[in-house]
């Protein structure tokens, strides 16, 4: 008993009453985050219809192979993090430990293949700002260059904001693992792992729809 | 505390439908099927979100006002979609930002 009052904070009536603040924060949080990603959809709504052809070239630009290898990684993190407040759920501190360090694991290989990516779009000189040189040729519309670099700016800010994300998640989770090593959550206080699936789960949301809008315009 | 505490045969479910959908997603894309295309795939973006929100997240099995956050969040979300895109769409003009013409023709 003495064990679970450490954990309820005193403003709290129950550990019940604590949960349901905690979750309703995270969310209140995530809206804001999706009103965030929602601006940059915006945008690159407004610049595909006015940009189509140059938005069909850029596309194939990228790899698909690559992003849908990514959506599949991703996809796997977000089920061994729900896992992960599954086993809280249920007090095993041991199965929590190995899950949040899997999905660490799973979210880093979606980041290294993200470096990967990014280093052959600055080898292909196609990052805008940086190192952008009109391609000599193009793949299938022949494009101003100059639409080309407004879809490079959209694909480089929203898989860049996603991939800050990411980067934020991952170091959650290392917190995470930590505390669950000392011992920190049991089955009645997890509230930490349950929000913090609740942003990663969020995050792999913003990647099931960047995916198919950046990756896959006019592959036919 | 009395959380509902999902079997782990849903998740792998909702595992493997994501996979599925990811799947379908990916080869639908090489079908020439016009403005279509753009509405199919976000019809799949929109079912695996709902997915991953409903089990993953837990809504199903949140309380009401839960339900209520979630759901304002998307409606602001539609307002800034509708409204933004209703008025673009509607316009004859967009002008390209200026100041990196020089940028990218070096």
């Amino acid at each position: 008993m003495s064990e679970t009052h450490s954990v309820l904070a005193h403003q709290f009536d129950d550990l019940e009453q604590q949960f349901e603040a905690s979750t309703l924060g995270m969310w209140a949080f995530l809206i804001t985050e999706v009103l965030f990603f929602g601006g940059l959809f915006t945008g690159y709504a407004v610049y595909r219809s006015q940009y189509p052809l140059a938005f069909a070239e850029g596309s194939l630009h990228l790899d698909y192979r690559i992003g849908a290898i990514n959506t599949a990684v991703l996809i796997c993190s977000s089920l061994t993090m729900a896992l992960a407040v599954r086993s809280a759920q249920l007090g095993r501190r041991r199965s929590l430990i190995g899950f949040l360090l899997l999905t660490m694991l799973l979210g880093s290989v979606f980041l290294g293949i993200k470096v990967f990516e990014y280093s052959h779009k600055y080898h292909e000189h196609l990052i805008p700002g940086i190192n952008f040189v009109p391609p000599h040729e193009f793949i299938r519309y022949h494009v101003d260059p100059q639409q080309l670099y407004v879809f490079l700016s959209f694909y480089f800010a929203m898989t860049g904001m996603h991939a800050l994300h990411m980067i934020i998640g991952v170091s959650v989770l290392a917190v995470l693992v930590v505390l669950a090593w000392r011992g920190r959550f049991s089955s009645e206080y997890y509230n930490p792992v349950e929000v913090a699936g609740l942003y990663w789960h969020f995050v792999d949301i913003v990647w099931i729809f960047l995916f198919p809008l950046l990756y896959l315009i006019s592959r036919s | 505390m009395a959380h509902h505490v999902v079997p782990q045969k849903i998740y792998l479910l909702v595992f493997a439908t994501l996979i599925l959908l990811t799947l379908v997603t990916v080869d639908v894309a090489f079908y020439d099927l016009g403005l279509l295309n753009l509405y199919i795939a976000l019809a799949i973006a929109v079912t695996k979100a709902t997915i991953v929100i409903l089990y993953f997240m837990h809504v199903k099995y949140s309380s009401r006002l839960v339900w209520v956050f979630v759901g304002s969040g998307f409606f602001w979300l539609a307002v800034l979609l509708v409204l933004t895109l209703s008025d673009f769409f509607t316009r004859g003009w967009s002008p390209l930002p200026s100041g990196w013409t020089s940028m990218v023709m070096p």
